[in-house]
């Protein structure tokens, strides 16, 4: 609690009189990185839609918005479809990981302060965030990557591994029959449909407020459409990567254009968009969830 | 139009005085007939008569009475054309407004076109008749019929029963004459008149039956196609007899159930009775299900249609509660109740409709060496492994799907912490950075350098 007291205010100007001050961008997320984030959100949002009318085929709006749009078979299709999509996009995401790794032989893949795998650090962040949350110690500097950013990756790695493994069982199952022995198609589809439930229900209210709704990056964090945050941003969020990098000189490689206007505000658009989709998908599921049990 | 007012003053006119125009205006020899009669013309004896009284004779006691009531001369009424003399005027009515015309050509093709009118009209033989004859007893000769409609709900429906269903008494047909009430392709617009009727219907507390019969299949058997075999009202309920479908010798009481449908559906009839649904009910079993309990009794539609693959479900489900709640579990319930699909297995897709067996017997589609064909019937590729499935697993209970059920509780237990933690997590952060804004300002938390 002590470093932030000494917090020198800027004066209370309206953001929009504010002059405009050449900021410095530096690059965080590549565009094919990006685009995966688009890819896998819109496509998500769609196996949602799509999912949880068929999770609740008894609840009354889930009935009403499945016959709206043409009954099951559009659901399913437009369910397969988003499903398509999202695998192409885990597979160009998987092999995108072996060329870095195998082909182009990128360090720090796999271990260290840009790693996505978890290391003991993240588990010191985490109890030392709890115990900032309480007033029991200091707020904690993170690197490239926070534990709960970890935990949203592997999370959904892990439910696109599961839940799209039991979905294709489901889809071809007399094929997967001549692997997997009969009751195991019964515990497809319950695994498919709670470990979907977890997915909705923590990206729609988890990742929704840890990353964009929570008070410092209210209403949405911009670079994961923009790929380009401020230095300002940068040297506060990752406190670490910033100081690493400066240290070993390679601040200014990373050094990128402002983001163009029409751009941040289609983001915006795009990404409330999304955000209100998800929501509603949330609420509804939660009085589904709550009304069938 | 001539009333019959009109004609008695014909009759008590002065015979010069009397003027045929002035009642039948332009059928002057009609006229003639009653001139004949008063004047005693020799007349052909009547063969279809009742009476065998000679016309000689029957004119010499039309005097006798025509002394015996001098204000009132009788005339003896011979023949139907005597009869028909006034009564052929189709518009005819009586002193309460009553049609009591006959449209002679119809009646004399009709059924009963060889009787005399006297034959049913007993208390009429001569003019001037009373205002109102007595009913006509049909069961002087339908016995049979008047015996079996005495006990039936229709016995005290109306003053003339006989005529609610028969309709016009003097233009009866047999019942395979098109132009009859009671043709096959006619009842049930004939029943319908009464059971069509939803203020009759509330009054008796009955279903309004007609509408839904005639959206059935057997009503558009009868309507569209013109089918004389298909099931219409007297198929299933009898004609004279009607009985309420409470009473046990009703052909619509439960237990008759089978025998009626079966009297068409005769195939049918024996899959159901080797099944176990028939054979419970030829035990005494009334719970179990008879061909009305599936298909309804009047709205019975095409098993193939959307519709019944939809209502049908819900129907086993009455009986079979815990069999619909899993069903309602798999995808081949989801895919249904959203609406547009409905090809995917539903109860007798893979039970049998009419010969239910269990999956003990070996002829059941659902015995272990069938479950490959009957699966296999959407499921190409079904193989034995893909029928170990099972389509009414419940993971909510550990003694039949101990497999489902812990799987389930482990997706839920991970569920619940994880949202749980995270939660916690997440609202505190919240607050923190809260307090952190009021204590620095708008800007944030994340000025902290």
């Amino acid at each position: 609690m002590t470093e932030q007291t000494e917090t020198v205010l800027e004066p209370e100007i309206a953001p929009a009189m504010q002059p405009e001050k050449e900021e410095k961008y530096y690059l965080r997320f590549t565009l094919p990185q990006r685009y995966l984030h688009a890819v896998l959100f819109t496509s998500f949002l769609g196996l949602a839609a799509s999912g949880l009318p068929m999770r609740f085929s008894e609840n009354a709006p889930a009935r009403f918005v499945a016959r709206a749009v043409g009954g099951f078979g559009a659901i399913l299709f437009f369910h397969k479809f988003c499903a398509i999509v999202l695998t192409l996009a885990f597979l160009y995401h998987v092999k995108d990981i072996i060329t870095r790794a195998a082909v182009n032989k990128e360090k720090g893949m796999f271990w260290g302060p840009t790693s996505m795998v978890a290391n003991w650090k993240d588990v010191k962040d985490l109890v030392g965030h709890l115990r900032w949350f309480v007033g029991l110690g200091p707020k904690p500097q993170f690197d490239r990557y926070a534990y709960w950013e970890k935990f949203d990756y592997w999370a959904v790695f892990w439910g696109m591994v599961v839940i799209g493994f039991s979905g294709y069982a489901m889809w071809f199952a007399p094929f997967f029959a001549k692997f997997l022995p009969g009751w195991a198609l019964n515990a497809v589809l319950v695994i498919h449909g709670e470990e979907a439930l977890l997915a909705i229900l923590f990206i729609f209210s988890i990742h929704f407020v840890n990353t964009h709704l929570r008070p410092g990056s209210f209403p949405m964090d911009m670079v994961i459409f923009t790929g380009k945050e401020t230095e300002e941003e940068f040297r506060k969020k990752r406190t670490l990567e910033y100081e690493r990098l400066a240290r070993q000189g390679k601040l200014e490689a990373k050094v990128a254009d402002r983001p163009v206007y029409w751009w941040v505000n289609f983001a915006r658009v795009v990404g409330f968009t999304a955000i209100l989709i998800g929501l509603t998908l949330l609420v509804l599921t939660l009085i589904a969830y709550f009304g069938t049990v | 139009m001539k009333t019959i007012s009109s004609v008695r003053m014909y009759f008590h006119s002065t015979p010069a005085a009397r003027n045929p125009e002035a009642i039948c205006s332009g059928d002057a020899s009609r006229m003639l007939v009653f001139e004949r009669l008063l004047t005693g013309v020799e007349r052909q004896p009547n063969g279809f008569s009742a009476s065998k009284l000679g016309s000689r004779r029957r004119m010499l006691l039309g005097a006798l009475l025509a002394l015996m009531l001098p204000a009132l001369p009788r005339v003896m009424l011979a023949k139907d054309a005597d009869c028909l003399s006034c009564h052929a005027d189709k518009t005819m009515q009586d002193a309460s407004g009553k049609n009591v015309g006959v449209d002679a050509n119809l009646f004399h093709s009709s059924i009963h076109g060889s009787l005399a009118c006297s034959d049913c009209h007993t208390d009429i033989h001569d003019y001037p008749h009373p205002d109102h004859p007595a009913a006509v007893q049909c069961e002087t000769c339908h016995a049979d019929e008047a015996k079996g409609l005495t006990g039936s709900v229709h016995a005290k429906a109306s003053a003339q029963p006989c005529l609610s269903c028969h309709g016009n008494p003097h233009t009866i047909f047999t019942k395979d004459d098109p132009r009859s009430a009671v043709y096959p392709l006619n009842i049930p617009k004939t029943c319908g008149t009464c059971h069509g009727n939803r203020a009759l219907a509330q009054k008796y507390g009955l279903q309004n039956v007609y509408s839904v019969y005639m959206d059935s299949i057997h009503g558009y058997a009868v309507s569209k196609e013109g089918l004389l075999v298909a099931a219409n009202c007297m198929s299933c309920h009898g004609s004279h007899h009607i009985l309420s479908h409470k009473d046990p010798q009703s052909p619509t009481y439960k237990a008759n159930i089978p025998n009626t449908c079966g009297s068409c559906h005769g195939g049918v009839k024996a899959e159901y009775m080797s099944g176990v649904h028939g054979k419970q009910v030829a035990a005494g079993n009334m719970k179990a299900p008879v061909c009305t309990d599936c298909h309804t009794a009047h709205a019975i539609l095409q098993p193939t249609l959307a519709s019944f693959r939809m209502q049908s479900t819900p129907i086993c489900g009455s009986c079979h509660k815990e069999k619909l709640a899993t069903y309602r579990d798999t995808f081949h319930s989801q895919l249904g109740l959203l609406g547009g699909y409905v090809q995917t297995a539903r109860c007798w897709d893979c039970h049998g409709a009419h010969e239910v067996l269990p999956a003990s017997d070996p002829r059941s589609p659902i015995a272990q060496a069938n479950l490959v064909k009957t699966c296999g019937k959407c499921h190409a590729g079904a193989n034995a492994r893909f029928v170990q499935y099972q389509p009414h697993a419940n993971p909510r209970n550990r003694r039949l799907s101990p497999a489902l059920y812990y799987i389930r509780t482990f997706m839920n237990l991970l569920l619940w912490s994880v949202l749980g933690f995270f939660s916690l997590h997440t609202l505190l952060w919240f607050l923190r950075s809260k307090y952190e804004q009021r204590k620095n300002g708008p800007t944030g938390e994340e000025k902290h350098d």
